[in-house]
């Protein structure tokens, strides 16, 4: 994607032609806002937009209606130019109740705009809410633009002619909302429409009634502009380099990049999993894709999840588990079983907020440490973050060769953030990607021999797979004897074998690190990992352009680290290090490189903004 | 079951070059030679044959024997052995786990390994004691065994395996003990059933728990102690003097008396092992009162959980293309059209 000129936030502003827009949609769990969010994320792909989005709801399935904790958010980020985060204060709120207006307001930009279903500020839900007086009519919503009205009987008004109850009725509420909002950006209404008559393919008149709603919002649009302060916007679509684009989640990037990657390394697929939020996304994404060879295995628990996927590992599949941070710990001891035994091995972690059950839907980096050191023995393991969910798959792919290459499991860090967000996605050519075919041994490897743990230039041992003749041995957790894998609990031959793991996992081709803007050297490096990558990079660029010296460096190989890392952090005078959680990366590099890395953390279930980020930057160089 | 062709191998093919590291006496050793001695009659293949174990003494077995072997971690091996198998059906899978490692750590994978019914064999060790870490009371542990965790005798109650693998789906349960003459014949039986067959096997600790089954197992008087099960068999013991029927009023099995070779007259059972409701009052059978029920108890096969899984991913692939290209593509696209001067990449 191209990057134009860096735009202030004021430059954004609603009231101005924007280059970017922040829309968040907010309602009750059950008003349909993450589907509203989706499809108006679809629509403004279609229109060209870059965007970034970022959906935030409560961990309670159906909570109770009206309430505080109940509330339903979904934000996207749209313009005409390069767009890395979600933003951080939204230019228009959607605010389809009392409740959801109160968990909102604070982050709406001054100036900007409410529109609010008047038909929900019932007593009732003010005071679910716990507002003593309508704030509609209050006189305390000054300081931005208001367009209330009854959304509610509009949406039954419009849906009149299809004979559906005013409970049904108000289900399309969600619809004309987001009629409204494609009347609001200049977007086509066809996408949409299209996918109502898919999704109610065998119920044409609940499709009909949906579309009818769609429609009256978007009329109304068109017939409420001449009053007030609703206006069309339309933004340009933004320079990107030429090809096909999708949009994409960061848990479909990763299934798709599980996929290439078992089939750049020609090897049917074996998928563990167990229900967990965040991550059952991707069990359900590739529930669906067998055609490629991929067995997908709900197990009864994280820890058979895993110890499955061991098992198709060492059958001659590549076995793959995921889950997020509690399902991690569970996972703990089998992974140190497939350092032992040395098998390829996957592990996805998308990580939300702990400890323990934590917060299930909210988004934190906090499992850096149980990643890298969270095992027991000296286990080491490759570690590498995605940073975006388009580079999920990037991120998948590059595990997986890891993993057959150097006979080892690697574990894949994503978050709750990039696990849910869609970002536009220039969709791969698979011919551009090396294959990394796995070889598995066909005959005794010493002569006569057969040595299990002999290992190759990588540190690597053989991969043999039950089933082939002759070559009959014995694996597991035990201490192996070095090259024949005898249990040995001999001094030196553990001293041997620990340095060969650590040193196979060291020894593990890491591109160098990059520069993601800016160059070496200078006053200050603002070095992030994972999610962070959108924030970060908006601030450092902004940084930039008021003339402050700083760089952004966004690590993904987080084990082993790049070569050339601990030169890079060491050019800079000043290193902050941004994180979602309470210092994690830091530490290691601080260990690593005896660098004086500063910690900036944020553990509140949400993304940095660019403001936080920009202001830390100032305060670092001041 | 799994190797279609039969291989011709003899016992000595089936031992390992590694030492046997369990104590002098232990009755491993016996079960070890009952197995190696099962195989080469099978016609099984060594390089087909996989042994899994969890931890504990019993989970050492894969090391003695010359196949492929995974000696995993406490209590996981049916969850290993299940990936295993869903990854390449054609193996013959013998899983190897103990009363703690398979009903305490690893309870749930055993309870799920059979109800799922996957194809392989599953032995259970049952020594009522934690041998390896040195004598504590298990789940199996008789009520008063005195142990270094227990030192005035276990109060909790224990575990009954064959009731525990049958509670939870198993489709075949069989019984046998180390030093067993008939023990070979289980094991085949259990190798010819299609699906999870689950064999617990007493087992003598002569360490920590010496001789706790010579109340059933000991040669003098097995006769009238032993309840030796065969399909189609009436159900008698103490050298037919004495046999097994149904009390319908009570809806439970009764020991009854033998006149001569008069079993009918006496109501004694024939053993039908498909029949399930008798399997669950085989498995309940307090040994005291009746005799210990031993061979095969139940066994009625039901389509496995690895061909179930074949036959989803053949039903879910059907008509589809796997063309990663159309797959990345798919869903809403729109194009950038290239601008005159813009590279494209």
């Amino acid at each position: 994607m191209a990057t134009s000129a860096v735009t202030t936030p004021q430059a954004a502003a609603y009231s101005e032609t924007p280059e970017a827009v922040v829309v968040r949609f907010a309602g009750d769990s059950g008003d349909g806002m993450q589907l509203t969010g989706g499809q108006f994320t679809l629509s403004t792909a279609l229109a060209g937009n870059d965007l970034a989005t970022f959906p935030d709801f409560p961990a309670e399935i159906r909570a109770p209606q009206g309430t505080l904790f109940g509330v339903s958010a979904f934000q996207i980020n749209f313009g005409s130019r390069q767009i890395n985060t979600a933003g951080d204060a939204p230019d228009v709120l959607v605010a389809m109740n009392p409740a959801a207006l109160k968990m909102n307001l604070a982050a709406l930009k001054p100036g900007g705009l409410i529109i609010a279903d008047t038909g929900e500020f019932s007593k009732r839900n003010l005071d679910k809410a716990k507002y003593d007086t309508n704030p509609l009519e209050d006189g305390s919503l000054a300081k931005w633009d208001v367009l209330a009205f009854d959304i509610s009987a509009l949406t039954i008004e419009a849906v009149k002619p299809f004979g559906l109850g005013n409970k049904d009725a108000l289900r399309s509420k969600n619809m004309w909302t987001l009629g409204l909002a494609l009347w609001m950006f200049d977007r086509d209404r066809g996408p949409i429409e299209d996918w109502l008559k898919a999704k109610f393919r065998t119920k044409p008149d609940i499709a009909d009634a949906n579309i009818a709603a769609l429609n009256a919002g978007h009329a109304y649009g068109e017939t409420a502009e001449l009053s007030g302060p609703l206006k069309q916007l339309h933004l340009d679509p933004v320079e990107s380099a030429p090809g096909l684009y999708r949009t994409i989640t960061g848990a479909e990037a990763v299934s798709l990049g599980l996929v290439a990657g078992a089939q750049l390394a020609e090897l049917p697929m074996f998928f563990g999993g167990y229900p967990i939020t965040p991550a059952s996304a991707i069990l359900h994404h590739l529930a669906r894709l067998k055609e490629f060879g991929v067995t997908t295995f709900q197990a009864e628990d994280e820890i058979a999840a895993i110890c499955a996927a061991i098992g198709a590992s060492y059958a001659g599949q590549l076995g793959v588990t995921s889950s997020s941070g509690p399902g991690i710990a569970l996972k703990g001891e089998a992974m140190g079983l497939a350092i032992m035994t040395e098998l390829p091995l996957v592990i996805v972690n998308s990580q939300r907020g702990g400890p323990s059950t934590g917060l299930p839907t909210k988004t934190e980096q906090s499992d850096l440490y149980q990643a890298v050191y969270g095992r027991n023995g000296d286990a080491p393991m490759p570690v590498i973050a995605a940073r975006s969910p388009g580079d999920a798959f990037e991120c998948a792919i590059e595990a997986c060769r890891i993993a057959v290459e150097y006979m080892t499991p690697v574990m894949l860090l994503t978050d709750g953030y990039i696990a849910n967000a869609a970002e536009p996605w220039k969709v791969p050519d698979p011919a551009n990607y090396a294959p990394f075919p796995a070889k598995f041994l066909g005959s005794k490897n010493d002569g006569d021999a057969l040595l299990p743990y002999k290992r190759d230039g990588k540190g690597a041992r053989p991969w043999i797979k039950p089933g082939t003749p002759g070559l009959m041995h014995r694996i597991g957790g035990i201490e192996k004897a070095v090259d024949t894998g005898h249990i040995d609990y001999a001094p030196d031959n553990h001293q041997a074998m620990t340095d060969a793991r650590k040193n196979k996992v060291h020894g593990v081709a890491v591109p160098d690190q990059d520069i993601a803007a800016g160059h070496a050297g200078g006053k200050l490096a603002v070095v992030g990992w994972g999610s962070t990558y959108g924030p970060i990079h908006q601030a450092v660029n902004r940084s930039r352009a008021k003339g402050l010296d700083v760089a952004h460096i966004h690590v993904r190989h987080i084990w082993p680290l790049p070569g050339n890392l601990g030169e890079l952090l060491k050019s800079y005078d000043k290193v902050l290090v941004p994180e979602m959680n309470t210092g994690q990366f830091k530490t290691v590099l601080r260990d690593q490189y005896l660098v004086d890395a500063q910690p900036l953390t944020k553990t509140s279930g949400q993304p940095f903004t660019i403001a936080e980020l920009q202001t830390a930057i100032e305060g670092a160089l001041a | 079951m799994n190797a279609p062709v039969k291989f011709e191998t003899t016992l000595k093919d089936w031992e390992t070059d590694q030492e046997v590291r369990w104590c002098p006496g232990c009755g491993d050793y016996a079960i070890l030679k009952a197995v190696q001695r099962t195989l080469p009659q099978l016609g099984s293949d060594p390089a087909n044959t996989v042994f899994i174990s969890g931890i504990g003494c019993s989970s050492r077995f894969p090391y003695y024997m010359e196949t492929y072997g995974f000696h995993t971690i406490h209590g996981r091996a049916p969850a290993v052995a299940t990936g295993v198998k869903l990854a390449n059906p054609d193996l013959d899978i013998w899983l190897v786990t103990g009363d703690g490692d398979g009903l305490s750590i690893g309870g749930n994978h055993l309870m799920h390994v059979l109800r799922r019914n996957v194809n392989m064999q599953i032995m259970l060790f049952n020594n009522e004691i934690y041998g390896l870490t040195k004598g504590q009371a298990s789940p199996t542990s008789r009520e008063g065994t005195k142990s270094p965790s227990t030192p005035i005798g276990s109060f909790d109650h224990p575990a009954r395996p064959a009731a525990f693998a049958l509670g939870s789906g198993a489709r075949f349960v069989g019984r046998g003990f180390d030093v067993s003459k008939n023990l070979p014949e289980v094991l085949k039986a259990a190798h010819a059933h299609q699906g999870a067959a689950f064999i617990e096997i007493f087992q003598n600790c002569i360490v920590y728990n010496k001789d706790v089954f010579n109340d059933f197992a000991a040669p003098k008087g097995a006769e009238d102690r032993q309840l030796w099960l065969a399909d189609g068999e009436p159900m008698l013991f103490a050298g037919g003097a004495k046999g097994i029927a149904l009390d319908v009023q009570a809806l439970a099995l009764k020991v009854v008396d033998v006149t001569g070779d008069n079993w009918q007259a006496a109501g004694v059972l024939v053993h039908d092992v498909t029949n399930r409701s008798i399997a669950h009052m085989l498995v309940e059978l307090p040994f005291g009162p009746f005799p210990m029920a031993l061979g095969v108890l139940y066994d009625d096969p039901s389509p496995t959980y690895e061909a179930a899984v074949i036959e989803e991913r053949a039903k879910s692939s059907a008509g589809k293309e796997a063309n990663l290209a159309k797959l990345l593509a798919k869903g809403q696209t729109w194009t950038v059209e290239a601008n005159e001067g813009h590279p494209t990449d």
